[in-house]
């Protein structure tokens, strides 16, 4: 690829800015520039530059997700958050950090442990000895770990937001107090929306005090149905887990089970061996989780599948599963936040993308996933009860399924995105319905 | 034009579904900030998310504003009415169409009452978190719309986090659903963008709601302190030592004397302020953490600490706190209430703050407060014979909210803006974020017809007077909501 030169407003807005290399390329499309801003008033200044040059723009943190959701239609700018990296406010007396979208979500992990508290967020970590990204980008993917089931997802736990709009406008939203409702809540709108509407820049988030203590109490099951029965035993249990995953590397493998109990340390001693009473079959205590908690077992060049879907549906969705992968002739790993109703299911890179197709349209179509049927009066209940999104795939399989499948208000959506972002120069493309 | 529109609606609702009668709509003309009042030009009490549709429909041909009202119990004007336009009441759509235990989840009509839902869940040992005071009439759709918290709200979060799927009518008319009911729909998350807009947006039709496990213990103290500053500092000592309690509430010592004439709540005598902390979870956590937050009250100089043992107790305790609004009534003629938010650790210098100012305007003020997430509830209290008094002490209640504002806190924590405080937006955000929200809203609802001029500053609407109560809303008299 050859090197572009910078056009002149653009070299003006930001002081490190520059021609992008092969490694900037998002999802195989190329950017011709990268731009490094070090403030908010910088990033400011890139994107009315990048307004008045009509480029199209993808924000980026560590990079760590950014093979997640649809290619990108155009991408001519990157805006590189890592030098926003800063700590702007952490009063431990208030359990609230104001920080910068690029800084680390391990560095962040760094500094508030060192008051005993978290941000609650388990995200896993990449594969390949990378971090969990960056707050922003975390933010922008909604990604989340194990405790969601506890703490929610990041939407949940960002409590302010400022960011940057298409035309430069920088606009916040929400504040730095976990009570408040003045105002509409901009945050939850570019939670999760991958860089569609605009730049995050700074983020509040509600902190947690760190758990002193915290046990894993595991047992295999026999099958889904064994699954869903130990699943709804854990949060049927007046014990409070904090996290309740599954793993399964194979159909024919039993379904292995782990409940995270947090806590003081006597409390977690008590629950935990309440617990593995309750669980009985020989489930076992341990101080740390087991080598497969929070690991989809997703390889970076194949299929990762996320299934959300209504947690009592269990058994449903897993039997749905292996009926769709069978017929395509998959047998995918799957795992995940059983009780909070997100699984993940991996196939190999190598697996044929007709193949991937064909389980992605299956399962979607799925009693437990599919049209739900009326929920009222009306004969209009959700359109689905869940959904399959395909996180990250090889180009081949990207262009054999769309990728984020049917979504509610797909209209409400396309309005939103012409209201923030007329010129759709925001990773253009990357969001569902080609938003 | 209006008299087309009266004859079409009687077409979709039935005529039992339409009250044009100009002394049957004055019941509908405010919701509980009794001082904005307005009656509506029509109301109609659809009973299907169909026939709000359809009413959407015909409102926006016909270029008519249109507000919805649940049960009428918001305290910032939400559900003010237009002389000009249409209130579409949900309080026939009160079923609770699904329990589904294993999933954890409900899907309601918008008029059921909060409460109701935690009742239909309580056989399955679950229940709904959101805990609003008017928690016993409050219509959920009424909870979506202004993100409703309530005193347990510190630990288990608003409606906002316990809501899955709206099935909403768009302010063009259609209907649509936003969520699937999981909690990870894709696309952008409306579901949480809609939650909290004060009915700006659209209609909500049907929720799908996430029910809680209920809790195996909870336990409820009071501890009386000399001043708020003591009970501060044992605030600060429990948030401190990594306990997380459900609620964690201060009086101070006028609203404590206006509890005790109003309702006898036989707090400590001479207390300068009353804590009130409720632990919840697992019995054995329940039971070391109480025996902690006592030694961290009596370290904080607690002159005295009981403990409820039963729920007849645990009643007895809120009781006081629970009646503290109405119970200004009995030791002033009028009150402004104000719901401003600051950071927790701020507390301490904006209650200072609030007395000399308070001293200066010669206005007494009380407070109550959601001392855990730094709610404050300050309650002015003034005698509304002359315009000068309610004149100050709505300068006074401004300072307040200009206080919480430069110590990093909200206009807003949990009441809304509503009608009522939507001349302070500009106090907290700039023009660009207005002009940024203002984008959602044009996203939704381009003709603007939908709850117009509420939450985003407008010029004054009808009837509208600055926030000032003369006396308890008819249902809070009657004992059948309390308020917070």
């Amino acid at each position: 690829m050859a090197a572009e030169p910078v056009p002149g407003p653009l070299a003006a807005a930001c002081g490190e800015v520059g021609p992008a290399s092969d490694g900037d390329a998002v999802a195989g499309v190329p950017p011709r520039y990268v731009a490094r801003p070090a403030s908010v008033a910088e990033a400011s200044a890139v994107l009315a530059a990048a307004a008045g040059l009509g480029l199209a723009v993808l924000p980026r943190g560590t990079g760590t997700r950014l093979a997640w959701g649809a290619p990108p239609r155009r991408c001519d700018l990157v805006i590189d958050t890592l030098r926003l990296d800063r700590v702007l406010e952490h009063e431990a007396g208030d359990l609230v950090a104001r920080v910068q979208a690029g800084i680390r979500i391990d560095d962040l992990a760094d500094v508030l442990g060192l008051a005993g508290q978290q941000l609650s967020l388990d995200l896993p970590a990449a594969p390949g000895g990378a971090g969990r990204g960056t707050v922003g980008g975390v933010l922008a993917t909604g990604a989340a770990g194990p405790r969601r089931l506890r703490y929610g997802t990041p939407r949940d736990l960002a409590i302010g937001i400022t960011v940057v709009l298409a035309d430069g406008t920088v606009a916040h939203s929400g504040g730095k107090v976990v009570k408040n409702v003045a105002g509409y809540d901009i945050g939850k709108l570019f939670a999760g929306s991958y860089g569609t509407l605009g730049l995050i820049v700074e983020a509040a988030f509600r902190l947690h005090p760190r758990p002193a203590a915290g046990a894993f109490v595991t047992r295999d099951c026999a099958g889904p149905a064994a699954a869903q029965e130990l699943v709804a035993a854990a949060v049927g249990s007046p014990l409070a887990p904090s996290a309740v995953e599954i793993s399964r590397p194979d159909r024919g493998a039993p379904v292995r089970a782990s409940v995270l109990l947090e806590g003081d340390k006597a409390g977690v001693a008590e629950r935990s061996a309440l617990l593995r009473e309750l669980l009985g079959g020989g489930a076992s205590i341990g101080a740390v989780p087991p080598a497969w908690w929070g690991r989809s077992g997703a390889a970076a060049n194949g299929t990762l599948l996320r299934i959300a879907f209504w947690a009592g549906e269990l058994a449903a969705v897993l039997d749905a599963l292996d009926a769709a992968a069978s017929a395509a002739g998959l047998d995918p790993p799957v795992g995940g936040s059983a009780a909070a109703g997100v699984i993940y299911a991996a196939v190999p890179g190598s697996a044929p993308a007709a193949s991937v197709a064909e389980l992605v349209t299956a399962l979607r179509a799925s009693r437990p996933l599919g049209p739900a049927g009326p929920a009222g009066g009306d004969g209009l209940g959700p359109p689905s009860r869940g959904s399959v999104v395909v996180l990250h795939a090889p180009p081949a399989v990207r262009d054999a399924v769309d990728v984020w499948g049917p979504v509610p208000s797909a209209g409400l959506m396309r309005a939103v995105k012409d209201q923030f972002d007329p010129g759709h120069r925001m990773a253009p493309g990357r969001m569902a319905g080609g938003i | 034009m209006m008299d087309t529109l009266a004859k079409r609606l009687g077409e979709i609702c039935g005529a039992d579904g339409v009250v044009s009668d100009p002394l049957a709509r004055r019941t509908y003309q405010c919701d509980v900030l009794t001082s904005h009042r307005c009656s509506p030009r029509l109301v109609v009490l659809p009973q299907t998310a169909g026939q709000v549709a359809e009413i959407v429909t015909e409102c926006a041909r016909a270029g008519v504003p249109f507000v919805a009202r649940g049960s009428g119990t918001g305290l910032s004007g939400g559900a003010l009415p237009r002389t000009d336009g249409v209130l579409i009441v949900t309080s026939r759509m009160r079923k609770i169409i699904s329990i589904d235990p294993a999933s954890r989840r409900a899907i309601v009509e918008p008029g059921v009452t909060n409460l109701a839902v935690t009742k239909a869940a309580e056989p399955f040992g679950l229940f709904y978190a959101p805990d609003p005071s008017s928690q016993v009439v409050c219509s959920v759709g009424g909870n979506v719309a202004e993100n409703s918290g309530g005193a347990h709200c510190l630990k288990h979060g608003f409606t906002v986090h316990h809501v899955t799927g709206l099935q909403i009518v768009t302010p063009a008319g259609q209907l649509t659903w936003l969520g699937d009911g999981t909690g990870g729909s894709a696309g952008y998350d409306l579901l949480g963008a809609f939650t909290g807009s004060e009915g700006t947006l659209g209609i909500v039709t049907k929720i799908i709601v996430k029910l809680t496990k209920a809790p195996e213990a909870v336990t409820t103290l009071l501890a009386a302190f000399e001043t708020t500053g003591h009970g501060g500092a044992a605030v600060s000592a429990i948030i401190g030592a990594g306990i997380l309690p459900g609620a964690i509430e201060m009086m101070d010592a006028l609203a404590i004397e206006a509890a005790e004439a109003a309702v006898a709540c036989r707090y400590p005598a001479g207390a300068g302020a009353v804590l009130i902390v409720e632990l919840d979870g697992p019995e054995a956590d329940v039971e070391r953490e109480t025996a902690a937050v006592r030694a961290l009250c009596e370290q904080a100089g607690a002159t005295e600490i009981r403990a409820a043992r039963d729920a007849a107790e645990r009643v007895a305790i809120w009781k006081g706190r629970k009646s503290a609004f109405a119970a200004v009534g009995r030791i002033s003629p009028a009150y402004i209430v104000q719901d401003g938010v600051v950071p927790r650790t701020a507390l301490p210098r904006v209650l200072d703050r609030i007395a000399e100012l308070s001293a200066e305007a010669g206005i007494r003020v009380a407070n109550v407060f959601h001392a855990g997430d730094g709610n404050l509830h300050p309650l002015v209290l003034f005698d509304d014979a002359t315009p000068e008094a309610c004149e100050a002490a709505e300068v006074l209640s401004g300072a307040i909210l200009d206080l919480c504002i430069e110590h990093g806190g909200s206009i807003t924590g949990e009441h809304g803006v509503g009608a009522d405080k939507s001349r302070y937006m500009p106090r907290m955000f700039g023009a660009d974020d207005l002009a940024t929200m203002q984008l959602l809203r044009c996203a939704f609802d381009p003709a603007g017809l939908c709850n117009p001029g509420k939450i985003f500053p407008t010029p004054r609407l009808c009837g509208e007077v600055p926030g000032i109560r003369r006396a308890p809303h008819p249902l809070v008299a009657a004992g059948e909501i309390e308020q917070f």
